[in-house]
């Protein structure tokens, strides 16, 4: 990041979101580096930024292909790159076709000589980064979104070489980890895919036991397998779905159909509040042994710094005592035990003593063995000549407006996102005493006040199509007209989930956290004078 | 860029998710264009480092601890403190390791008795004005140079004008004390004190709310001379600064002018026990960066954070989150509803 050429921030305010990756960011930035910011919002990373593309929400996909169709259009393609290293261009191009400038600039609401400025200098560009963050993924189509930037990658190999690539920026200490670990639906640890009958015998082997063939549910799939009734029992991990899923309102109705609900939290969330039986755990980080994978794959180790409370087990001594008493034969094993079998199984981790993470202060997947360094960036192996393994796929994908659509009835969008000194459903943070909390507002541009006659701090109520939540409001410049946000950190002052759409990607079953369709209608006045 | 049409050299094989992408080169980071050396002479002995080493770094490679206090390997050099002054032959001026570069041929003397009379009188000076109770690197220095900033009488009352200070407009003691800094602690939120009785003016802080780390730019120093002192944007109160509480102003904070209201409360309890306290590195728990943490410990009780300035992620950066973000795991009762795990 710190050495490359032009920088792009895609539906990512890493300002606040990833606030010591933005360091980096800014070193590349005074450097040199061009930073292009595209995000609905002006946020504070857009602040930075030579050139914000402040596009409507959820019309990624006609921007990203407008800004591939104009370098094709420029005879800007790496095209040495395309033949060598990859396959499906001309169905890419065929694509792309009708999304030309004048077409993205009125999905998109960006200017088409901005949208050009953007292909051509990302294009010609020596090195390039192109980042994002939930603004991306936090779609139903959002698995799309994702291959419409990585065709720009692909379409001018900014991928696979030093100062250039593709960077998803992780929200999670852990979530890179728990993907790393098998915790999805279709791949044991080390990502091998549990449908591959040679790699599932291996663990087969390894644990003795029977694995399902067959890959499983994610998180929207278990709560549509609640509805049907398919799925009555959940064991929730570190997990608070009741305030963290879209649609709130489905989310408990179904939590409180299950026959069981088991949940093992440091701290007696809104979910665990509704469990049968709540396991109190440890805390993750601070007391008990492991290890989490960071946002550029490297596992580093987390150390117990002081006991926990009487009575809260480390969540590895509740699984293991757990299994024990189904009946299995797992003992306690030591953090490190566990690990060690991990690199016996997950040839990505095989390289990654405990002495070794400890000496080099942790090591970027793939490790293979013991002298091997960890890799500093993937997809080296597109330059190699010939090229190693299978080319990098174009996938040529179309624009799709966001399911909740806008009409007279609900003609406000709301996005939703995370403010710097939060996280998430507020478990960890509403415990600490920010100074730059504020209670939890309902940021609308200075337009939309005025035209809804709104004071600020003035209490409305915000309706979706699934439900209300009241709300005052605060007037945001760096919002246009017609877009409002708020964030989940607080759910107890505003349930944000309650208007939130499950409208989820097909694939990897994420929510429209990003766009919903509200009205704002002010709470009845006192009589006029 | 190469727009020929290239050879294919591969047979492309069909891209199955069921099977693991093979392994690749290892990627490596481009060499940097290597560096001519040149030779210097510290202390009598010659070393050689490589074209565009500081004299701090020549003197460290040559085994001599030179003192800094407003030096940091992950800030700019301010050449403020004056206190790693070297003697450099045929310079007529002292000169300040932190930035003067090695030059080929340099004779350098860091132990001379104008290089201690200089450490001395600033250490003299500093110590006479500062509280520097709670800096044990600059006591340490005191204790290595001899010093005695006692000879310049009893300090000043503290003062709480020092804000409203005018340049140009000093009033000077009559000589029978110190002129002193002293000033009350200024506490403003519920994360972090100023105590700027303590502050020698180093800098360190904005250059790390600045451009070398945070670039938010809450911080400046106002006032000249004597009377200079950090300030935020007209003296406000935190609150109603620009500061986003990253806290990387305390991080690099020689002195403890700036600190945790954690530390502070048991410092002033009197229960402050650095010999009692551990302190273990972990991940943070929030967003993917993976920062590492130092957690320091007394009584089972997280009573600050920081992180290791060498480590590459965070060069010693936290956000607002990672470094008072903690308390979630100390507020949990003894136990929890629902039983224990057994």
């Amino acid at each position: 990041m710190e050495d490359t050429d032009l920088i792009i921030l895609w539906g990512s305010n890493a300002r606040e979101t990833h606030p010591i990756f933005f360091h980096h960011l800014l070193k590349g930035v005074r450097k040199g580096a061009k930073l292009f910011v595209v995000d609905p919002r002006r946020t504070s990373s857009a602040r930075w930024a030579d050139v914000w593309l402040g596009l409507d929400v959820g019309s990624d996909i006609a921007l990203a292909n407008a800004v591939g169709r104009e370098i094709i259009a420029a005879g800007l393609e790496n095209r040495r790159f395309i033949e060598r290293a990859t396959t499906g261009f001309d169905e890419y191009r065929k694509a792309v076709q009708p999304y030309s400038l004048e077409y993205a600039e009125k999905i998109t609401g960006v200017p088409a000589e901005v949208i050009r400025q953007l292909a051509h200098s990302y294009a010609r560009a020596d090195r390039a980064q192109l980042c994002w963050t939930l603004g991306i993924t936090e779609h139903h189509n959002a698995v799309d979104n994702v291959f419409a930037l990585i065709n720009l990658a692909l379409l001018t190999g900014h991928v696979g070489r030093y100062g250039s690539g593709l960077n998803p920026l992780r929200g999670q200490n852990n979530v890179q980890g728990g993907g790393d670990m098998g915790a999805i639906p279709d791949r044991l640890p080390g990502f091998q895919h549990v449908e591959n009958d040679e790699l599932r015998a291996k663990f087969e082997q390894a644990w003795d036991v029977k694995i399902p063939p067959k890959r499983g549910w994610h998180l929207s799939g278990m709560f549509n397998a609640m509805e049907e009734g398919k799925l009555r029992g959940l064991y929730v991990i570190g997990e608070n779905p009741v305030n963290s899923e879209a649609d709130q309102g489905r989310c408990e109705r179904n939590l409180k159909g299950l026959e069981f609900l088991l949940v093992q939290d440091i701290l007696l969330s809104a979910t665990a509040q509704l469990a049968h039986v709540v396991l109190p755990a440890a805390a993750g980080w601070c007391e008990s042994e492991g290890t989490v994978t960071s946002s550029e794959r490297r596992v580093q180790r987390v150390r117990k710094a002081m006991d926990p409370p009487e009575g809260a087990w480390d969540d590895m001594a509740i699984l293991c005592n757990l299994a024990n008493r189904l009946g299995h034969n797992w003992g306690c094993p030591s953090a490190e035990e566990v690990w060690n079998e991990v690199r016996r199984l997950s040839p990505m981790n095989a390289g990654m003593s405990y002495s070794r993470l400890e000496s080099l202060g942790g090591i970027q997947w793939p490790c293979y063995d013991e002298t091997h360094p960890g890799e500093l960036f993937l997809h080296g192996r597109l330059w190699e000549d010939p090229v190693v393994g299978p080319p990098a796929k174009f996938s040529a994908v179309e624009f799709e407006p966001p399911v909740d659509r806008l009409d007279d009835n609900f003609p406000l969008r709301l996005t939703t996102g995370r403010r710097l000194e939060s996280f998430n459903t507020g478990v960890q943070t509403s415990r600490y005493r920010s100074p730059l909390r504020h209670p939890e507002m309902l940021d609308l541009s200075p337009e939309d006040g005025e035209r809804y006659g709104l004071a600020e701090g003035e209490r409305v109520i915000v309706s979706s199509r699934r439900g209300s939540a009241v709300a005052p409001v605060r007037f945001d410049e760096s919002l246009r007209p017609g877009l409002a946000f708020l964030s989940v950190h607080f759910p107890d002052e505003v349930a944000t989930n309650v208007l939130t759409i499950d409208a989820t990607d097909p694939i990897s079953g994420t929510a429209e956290f990003k766009a919903t369709a509200i009205r704002v209608e002010k709470i009845a006045s006192p009589a006029k004078v | 860029m190469d727009h020929e049409k290239g050879n294919v050299t591969h047979r492309l094989q069909a891209v199955n998710p069921l099977v693991p992408v093979p392994r690749g080169p290892v990627p490596v980071i481009p060499p940097a264009s290597p560096r001519r050396k040149v030779r210097v002479t510290v202390d009598g002995r010659e070393i050689s480092v490589p074209e565009g080493t500081t004299l701090l770094d020549a003197t460290r490679a040559a085994g001599i601890d030179t003192p800094t206090l407003c030096y940091l390997e992950s800030l700019t050099p301010v050449n403020v403190c004056r206190i790693c002054v070297v003697e450099v032959e045929g310079s007529r001026t002292l000169v300040p390791a932190c930035s003067r570069k090695a030059e080929d041929g340099m004779v350098v003397k860091t132990d001379s008795e104008r290089v201690r009379l200089s450490r001395r009188l600033i250490l003299e000076f500093l110590a006479s004005s500062v509280d520097v109770s709670t800096s044990p690197q600059v006591r340490a220095y005191m204790d290595r140079y001899e010093v005695h900033p006692e000879r310049f009488g009893p300090s000043q009352a503290p003062s709480d004008g020092r804000d409203q200070a005018r340049a140009g407009v000093h009033i000077t003691s009559d000589g029978s004390q110190a002129a002193a800094v002293a000033q009350p602690v200024k506490a403003d939120n519920e994360l972090y004190l100023r105590d700027y009785g303590k502050c020698i003016l180093c800098y360190k802080c904005v250059e790390a709310c600045g451009p070398d780390a945070q670039n938010t730019f809450a911080i400046a120093v106002a006032g000249r001379g004597f009377d200079a002192r950090i300030s935020t944007e007209y003296a406000v109160p935190l609150p109603d600064s620009a500061c986003v509480y990253c806290g990387n102003c305390i991080g690099v904070c020689p002195t403890g002018a700036l600190m945790f209201v954690s530390e502070h409360d048991l410092r002033k309890a009197g229960t402050w026990d650095e010999s009692r306290q551990t302190s273990t590195e972990t991940i943070c728990p929030y967003c993917g960066v993976g920062c590492t943490l130092t957690l320091h410990i007394q009584d089972e009780k997280i009573v600050k954070v920081d992180s290791p300035i060498e480590n590459g992620v965070t060069h010693g950066n936290l956000c607002v989150k990672g470094r008072f973000g903690w308390q979630f795991v100390q507020v949990r009762e003894k136990t929890q509803s629902g039983g224990d795990a057994s």
